[in-house]
C-alpha cells in the first residue's frame, strides 16, 4: 500500500485502534485534515481552543485507559496545547499529540506560524520527535504510542513538517506490529528479594498504613490493591490522584491524605510505624513538611518509575516495578508465609484511628441558610448513586468533590492533581462522555475555573456530549480567598470576581439548559431534574456560601499532625 | 555532603538529544561543572561526560532522571570506582622569557608543551588531571590572555566499561 504522509498519520491512528482525535486545523496540518476527510474510522472532534483538545483527550484517556490523541497546527496551535500537555505529563496520562510544523526548508527561518515545538514541549513530555522524512512517520507513530502508554505513561509529541505530508508524495506503508527501543526498557515485575523484605516489615508492623496513589489507577491494579488491603486488614489512605482505586465507602478507607486530607488519615500517617506506598510519589501536597514526615515509620515504596523513589523522601524498601505484578507477588509471599492478618492483630491501632474518626473532620454547618458547597456534592453523590464519572477544575470545589464524593471505582474521579490546571474540567468531561456514552458525567467546577475553557460548551453541543456542570459559584476564587484569609489577614487581593455572567443564560445561548439554584431546598430537585435530561448538557449554577473554607487544612510547611480543623468538627471538644 | 561525580553517558546520536540532557540540569536546578560530548566509533551513539557536584541523594536522583531520558542508552558514575580522568587546556599568553622558563620548569612532564609560538604570543597546551591543571593555571595566571578547557573526560580502570 502506498500512502502520502498525511494518509500515513491517519492510517497509523486506525492501526492503533484510535476512535477519536481532538483537534483544530490550520495551515501546516491541512494535508492531514484532508486525509481525515476521506475516511470515517477515526472521528475528529473539532474543539474551540487547542487547550480544550488536550484536556478532552486527557479526560478520554483517564476514563478509558486508552491513549488520548490530539492534532493541532504549528505555532499557536502547538503553544495553546502546551498547558494540556503539561497537565497530562504531571499526572502521567498516556497521550499522543501530533503537531504540524512549517515545511523542512523553512524551519529555523522564523516562518509564519513557526515555533520550536520540540524545544518548547521538551520539559513537559515523556518524549518528543521531529519527523524529517515521510518514510519515518509510521515507525515514529508506533514509537509514540508505545512510549505514551508503557512504563510510567505520559504525553508524546510528534512534530510533522507540512511538506512530508504532501498528498503527491507516496511511500510504501506498513505499520510495525511492535517496536523496541534499546534505550527504553520499562520495569515490569519487582525484585523478589525486596518484596520478601517488604513482607517481613508488614508482618512486624503495629501501626501500618497503605498509602496508594494514581499509579494504582494507571496500572489497572485496583482489584489487587483491594485484595491486599482486605488480606492485611490495614487502614488505607489514598492521594487525590488515587481516589477510587480502593473503594471510598470501604470501612478500611480512612480518607484522602495531605493538605486537605482527613484528620484520621494525616494523624495515622504521622503516627504510623510502616507506610506501604503504592504508585504514589510523595508529592509536596501529600507530605507537608518533609523533615516531620512520618517520623516513626519505615517506608516501602512500589513504583514503576525509579526516579520517583527516594526523590523527596528516602525510603527503606524500594521496589521498582509495575504495581500490579508487584502486589500479586507480595500477596503470594504473604500467603506462603502462613501468617494470618486480622483487624484484631492491630486492634489498638484501629481503636486509635476510630477515635480520630470521631472528630468528624469534614463536619460543616448543616443549619446554614445558604447553600453550602459540601451539601451540593453530597446531593450530587446521592442523585448519581455514587456512580458518576466526575471531572473537576482546580480550587475549593475540587477538594469538596474529593472529600464528599466517595468513589468506589477507579477512573471515575478525573482531575488535574499535579499541575492544578484551571479550565481542565469542562473539556475533560466532554472527553469522558465520548469514552463513556452510557454513564452519567458531572463536571464540578467554580465560576473562576469554568471561564477558562468555557468555549468548549460549543463543541459539546456539536458532538452531543451531555454532561452536567455543577458550578459552585461563590463569587470568589475560593482557594485563593481561603489562603488570603488564613495567611494574609483577609487581604483579598484580586480574589473577588466582579461582573460575572449569568451562567444559565450563557449556557442557553450555547444551546444547552441553564439553571440557577439559590435555595438549599432546590439543590436536590434541580440535580434530579438535570440528570433526568439524559441527552442534554445542563449548567447548574449553584449560588453558594461565599466564605466557606475547605477543612481540614495543613498549611504550607506544616506537618501532618498540625491541621487547621473545621469549626464544626468535634476536634476541640474531644481531643484538644 | 556534596562531592564531585563524573558521569559517563552513551546517548543516541539524535538531533536534540544533547539539549534534553542539558535541559534536565537547568529544569531541575542541578549543577553542571563541565560537559563534553563527541561521537563514538558507533555512529549511532555519542559519548558524553558530565561533571556534577551534589549530595549522594541529589546525584542519585540526577542519575535516575538521566536514565529516564529516552535518548540515554546507558550511563555509569565513574566516581563509584577507580577511574582515569583527563582534561585538555589551551592557554594563550604574552611571550616573555620569564614565562618560557616558567613553563619549562613546570613542564617537566610530557603533558605540557608550547604548541604555537609567534613573535609575541604563545599557546601552551597541557593535559592531565583537573587538580594539576588548576595548579598550573594558578601559577601562570597573571600572564594569561585566554584559556579554553575541554572539560573532563574519563574511563573506568580495569574491567569496568561503559559499552552497549
Amino acid at each position: 500500500m502506498e500512502l502520502s504522509g498525511g494518509e500515513i498519520i491517519i492510517q497509523s491512528l486506525k492501526d492503533e485502534g484510535v476512535e477519536f482525535v481532538f483537534g483544530y486545523p490550520g495551515g501546516c496540518v491541512l494535508h492531514i485534515y484532508d486525509a481525515i476527510f476521506k475516511q470515517d474510522d477515526v472521528k475528529h472532534v473539532l474543539v474551540r481552543h487547542e487547550q480544550g483538545a488536550t484536556h478532552a483527550a486527557d479526560g478520554y484517556a483517564r476514563s478509558s485507559g486508552k491513549t488520548g490523541v490530539v492534532l493541532v497546527t504549528s505555532g499557536p496551535g502547538a503553544t495553546n496545547a502546551v498547558t494540556g500537555i503539561a497537565t497530562a505529563y504531571m499526572d502521567s496520562i498516556p497521550m499522543v499529540i501530533i503537531t504540524g510544523q512549517v515545511p523542512r526548508a523553512v524551519i529555523g527561518t522564523d516562518a509564519f506560524q513557526e515555533v520550536d515545538t520540540v524545544g518548547i514541549t521538551r520539559h513537559c513530555v515523556k518524549h518528543n520527535f521531529l519527523v524529517k522524512d515521510v518514510a519515518d512517520i509510521a515507525i515514529t507513530m508506533k514509537k509514540a504510542f508505545y512510549l505514551a502508554s508503557s512504563g510510567r505513561p505520559g504525553p508524546v509529541v510528534v512534530d510533522i513538517p507540512k511538506d512530508i505530508t504532501d498528498p503527491n508524495i507516496k511511500v510504501p506503508y506498513e505499520y510495525p506490529a511492535e517496536v523496541s527501543l534499546r534505550s527504553y526498557q520499562p520495569a515490569v515485575s519487582g525484585d523478589i528479594e525486596q518484596i520478601i523484605k517488604a513482607v517481613k516489615l508488614i508482618q512486624e508492623a503495629k501501626r501500618p498504613v497503605i498509602y496508594s496513589g494514581g499509579g494504582v489507577v494507571l496500572g489497572e491494579a485496583s482489584e489487587e490493591l483491594k485484595t491486599l488491603g482486605h488480606t492485611l486488614k490495614f487502614p488505607v489512605t489514598q492521594t487525590l490522584m488515587g481516589l477510587g482505586a480502593f473503594p471510598g465507602t470501604d470501612p478500611q478507607f480512612i480518607g484522602m491524605l495531605g493538605m486537605h486530607g482527613s484528620y484520621e488519615a494525616n494523624m495515622a500517617m504521622h503516627d504510623s510505624d510502616l507506610i506501604i506506598a503504592i504508585g504514589a510519589r510523595f508529592d509536596d501536597r501529600v507530605t507537608g513538611k518533609i523533615a516531620d514526615f512520618c517520623p516513626h515509620a519505615k517506608i516501602i515504596h512500589i513504583d514503576v518509575d525509579p526516579a520517583s523513589i527516594s526523590k523527596t523522601i528516602t525510603v527503606d524498601v524500594p521496589i521498582v516495578g509495575q504495581v500490579k505484578p508487584v502486589i500479586l507477588d507480595m500477596l503470594a509471599q504473604i500467603e506462603s508465609s502462613g501468617e494470618t492478618f486480622s483487624r484484631e492483630r492491630i486492634g489498638a491501632w484501629w481503636d486509635q484511628i476510630d477515635q480520630w474518626r470521631r472528630t468528624d473532620c469534614l463536619a460543616y454547618d448543616q443549619d446554614s441558610g445558604t447553600i453550602k458547597p459540601q451539601y451540593v456534592i453530597e446531593q450530587l453523590y446521592k442523585v448519581t448513586k455514587g456512580d458518576a464519572f466526575v471531572t473537576s477544575d482546580v480550587g475549593q470545589h475540587q477538594m469538596f468533590a474529593a472529600q464528599f464524593y466517595p468513589f468506589d471505582k477507579p477512573r471515575r474521579w478525573i482531575n488535574s492533581g499535579g499541575l492544578g490546571t484551571m479550565g481542565f474540567g469542562l473539556p475533560a468531561a466532554m472527553g469522558v462522555k465520548l469514552a463513556q456514552p452510557n454513564s452519567d458525567v458531572a463536571c464540578v467546577t467554580g465560576e473562576g475555573s469554568i471561564q477558562m475553557c468555557l468555549q468548549e460548551l460549543s463543541t459539546m453541543l456539536q458532538y452531543s456530549t451531555p454532561v452536567k456542570i455543577i458550578n459552585l459559584n461563590n463569587g470568589y476564587l475560593g482557594m485563593v480567598r481561603q489562603w488570603q484569609e488564613f495567611t494574609y489577614q483577609s487581604r483579598y487581593s484580586s480574589s473577588y470576581l466582579e461582573a460575572l455572567p449569568d451562567f444559565s443564560k450563557l449556557a442557553e445561548a450555547y444551546g444547552h439548559v441553564g439553571m440557577q439554584i439559590t435555595k438549599k431546598e432546590d439543590v436536590e430537585p434541580a440535580l434530579r431534574e438535570a440528570f433526568a435530561m439524559k441527552d442534554r448538557t445542563v449548567f447548574l449554577d449553584f449560588i453558594t456560601d461565599r466564605t466557606e473554607n475547605v477543612y481540614p487544612m495543613i498549611q504550607a510547611g506544616k506537618a501532618h499532625n498540625d491541621m487547621v480543623m473545621a469549626p464544626n468538627s468535634k476536634y476541640k471538644r474531644d481531643l484538644a | 555532603m556534596s562531592r564531585q561525580h563524573i558521569i559517563s553517558i552513551l546517548l543516541e546520536n539524535e538531533a536534540g538529544a544533547l539539549s534534553r540532557v542539558a535541559g534536565l540540569f537547568s529544569a531541575r536546578a542541578y549543577n553542571i561543572e563541565s560537559l563534553t560530548v563527541a561521537p563514538t566509533l558507533d555512529a549511532t551513539l555519542s559519548r558524553l561526560t558530565l561533571v556534577t557536584v551534589g549530595s549522594e541523594e541529589t546525584v542519585d536522583q540526577i542519575k535516575k532522571q538521566l536514565d529516564k531520558l529516552v535518548d540515554v542508552v546507558k550511563l555509569i558514575d565513574l566516581s563509584e570506582s577507580f577511574s582515569l580522568e583527563r582534561e585538555l587546556v589551551l592557554i594563550k599568553v604574552k611571550k616573555t622569557e620569564a614565562l618560557v622558563q616558567k613553563v619549562e620548569s613546570l613542564g617537566t612532564d610530557a603533558l605540557v608543551s608550547i604548541t604555537d609560538e609567534t613573535d609575541d604570543y604563545l599557546i601552551i597546551e597541557l593535559s592531565g588531571e583537573k587538580a594539576w591543571l588548576d595548579d598550573f593555571l594558578l601559577a601562570v595566571e597573571s600572564d594569561v590572555i585566554e584559556v579554553v578547557r575541554t572539560g573532563v573526560i574519563g574511563l573506568s580502570r580495569g574491567e569496568r566499561a561503559l559499552t552497549l
